[in-house]
């Protein structure tokens, strides 16, 4: 177990944004995390990265856990020149090779070191998930990594993402918003349900995320 | 021309421009155009206690611009007000402020055109002697927090989740600020220090491809425009801080006129 978060509860004022969220992902592991607009897909990503303070519940991480990010959007100021390289060691220093392993392992070795401006959406994503994975994640947190990417980029990322978790036996966290794709992945599935109302725990136990689950680790 | 006082200028706002040249892109970066002229219009506060307690002018406007950002700091994470409304409440508060109190010494006398304006030429040994030490240890302290402050221009999320502290980077850039602009004060004076910040990493802004680039870049556009704003001051007799702003403004609308210059990846 790489991370499990028990009876979690994020508050705005007086109105929960997530609420009895039951959650945990073990290495190897693949979770898609699916809610609708506003379900607090967001808000539990960050609760789990350690981002925000949780108001109910508790956050059991394994000790030293190096947990890698890939936020669901990144608005760059123009005025900073980042290149590439640049922004892939933006968080640590790197050697060389593990850098051209990172971006070899998203497909980006060849691009050469534009500046990021210049990359497409989907190029773009890969490249954040290529500096996630430059950090040798035990647990790769992703939001809406598909977001503004078309349709065969998705794939692409989807794809990726699951070879990732095979090469690295890291847990990974998806949210996504796509639940065909989900289900039909074969890997666990949690979905976080709206509530305005906080009476019945919604999460693992929901009947509806409960009977999505699938044996993990066989995609 | 060259006499002494016209070097010790010279060296004083070379000694500055090397800090605001890469203080002044995370200004850019961050988009805390604003923030500098609130921590600069804050001086005159720092300008009234240093009078009324006897301080030097330049420890009274540090200590009152590093509250400045401390208010800050504290501000907007207690308060739900717009973070610019906030930094006008504190700009024109710290001016008003510093203005009445100093109207209570009529005496005393303050040269506010002097403050307002910068006056270059009456930099003393120790001015400089301050201005090279504390340039030399704001530029460690700029290395020190680089990639975590950088990383948090880029995503404070990103660089929360990598362990690098980012607001504790952020904290040290606010009273970095605060020290450089207190030095400021002499060489351009209060309403001109945020031009000194800015101008110089706008211009240098195309032709970099790495954020190292630019502050390197804009240290060197800063020293250029230092060294040629003080020459144009001593031979058409002109204000010396208005006169380095324009030099910079020049060498900016310089850099923009070359359209066939690689872009550089800015928009």
């Amino acid at each position: 177990m790489l991370v499990k978060a028990t009876d979690m509860g994020v508050r705005r004022g007086e109105r929960w944004i997530i609420r009895h969220v039951e959650l945990s992902v073990d290495r190897g592991q693949l979770i898609h995390l699916i809610g609708a607009n506003g379900a607090g897909k967001s808000t539990c990503a960050k609760a789990i990265l350690g981002l925000l303070d949780i108001d109910e519940g508790s956050i059991d991480r394994t000790p030293a856990l190096e947990v890698g990010y890939v936020p669901q959007r990144l608005a760059l100021n123009p005025t900073l020149p980042l290149t590439v390289r640049r922004l892939i060691t933006l968080t640590g220093r790197f050697p060389g090779t593990r850098i051209e392993s990172a971006l070899a392992s998203v497909g980006l070795h060849r691009l050469g070191d534009p500046p990021v401006t210049t990359l497409s959406g989907g190029e773009f994503q890969r490249l954040l998930l290529a500096r996630a994975l430059l950090h040798r994640p035990d647990l790769l947190v992703l939001d809406e990594p598909a977001q503004g990417v078309d349709m065969a980029g998705a794939g692409v990322l989807l794809d990726l993402i699951q070879d990732i978790r095979r090469d690295l036996q890291c847990g990974v966290l998806l949210i996504s918003h796509d639940l065909q794709a989900a289900m039909s992945s074969g890997d666990d599935v949690v979905v976080l349900v709206p509530h305005e109302h906080d009476e019945q725990p919604v999460g693992l136990d929901d009947p509806y995320a409960g009977a999505a689950r699938r044996a993990s680790g066989q995609a | 021309m060259l006499d002494d006082f016209f070097m010790r200028a010279l060296l004083a706002g070379i000694g500055l421009a090397m800090v605001t040249g890469p203080a002044g892109c995370f200004i850019v970066w961050r988009r805390l155009a604003y923030f500098g002229e609130t921590i600069a219009h804050s001086a005159l506060l720092g300008v009234a206690i240093a009078v009324l307690v006897d301080l030097h002018l330049v420890i009274g406007i540090f200590f009152t611009a590093a509250l400045v950002v401390l208010a800050m700091y504290y501000l907007e994470r207690r308060d739900t007000l717009p973070t610019d409304t906030l930094l006008g409440l504190l700009s024109h508060g710290g001016l008003a402020v510093g203005l009445v109190l100093l109207s209570f010494f009529p005496n005393m006398r303050v040269d506010l055109q002097a403050l307002l304006f910068g006056d270059i030429l009456a930099v003393s040994h120790v001015d400089l002697a301050v201005i090279w030490g504390g340039g030399v240890i704001a530029l460690g302290l700029l290395w020190w927090i680089w990639r975590p402050l950088l990383a948090a221009t880029v995503s404070p999320d990103l660089a929360v989740v990598a362990g690098l502290k980012p607001e504790r980077a952020q904290l040290v850039f606010g009273i970095l600020l605060a020290a450089v602009i207190a030095a400021a004060i002499k060489i351009v004076g209060v309403l001109l220090i945020v031009a000194l910040l800015i101008i110089p990493s706008a211009a240098v802004r195309r032709f970099a491809a790495s954020p190292e680039q630019m502050a390197a870049g804009a240290a060197v556009v800063g020293m250029m425009a230092v060294a040629g704003g003080l020459f144009a001051s001593a031979t058409f007799d002109t204000p010396s801080g208005p006169s380095i702003v324009v030099t910079a403004l020049v060498l900016f609308i310089l850099t923009r006129l070359g359209r066939t210059l690689p872009a550089g990846g800015a928009r």
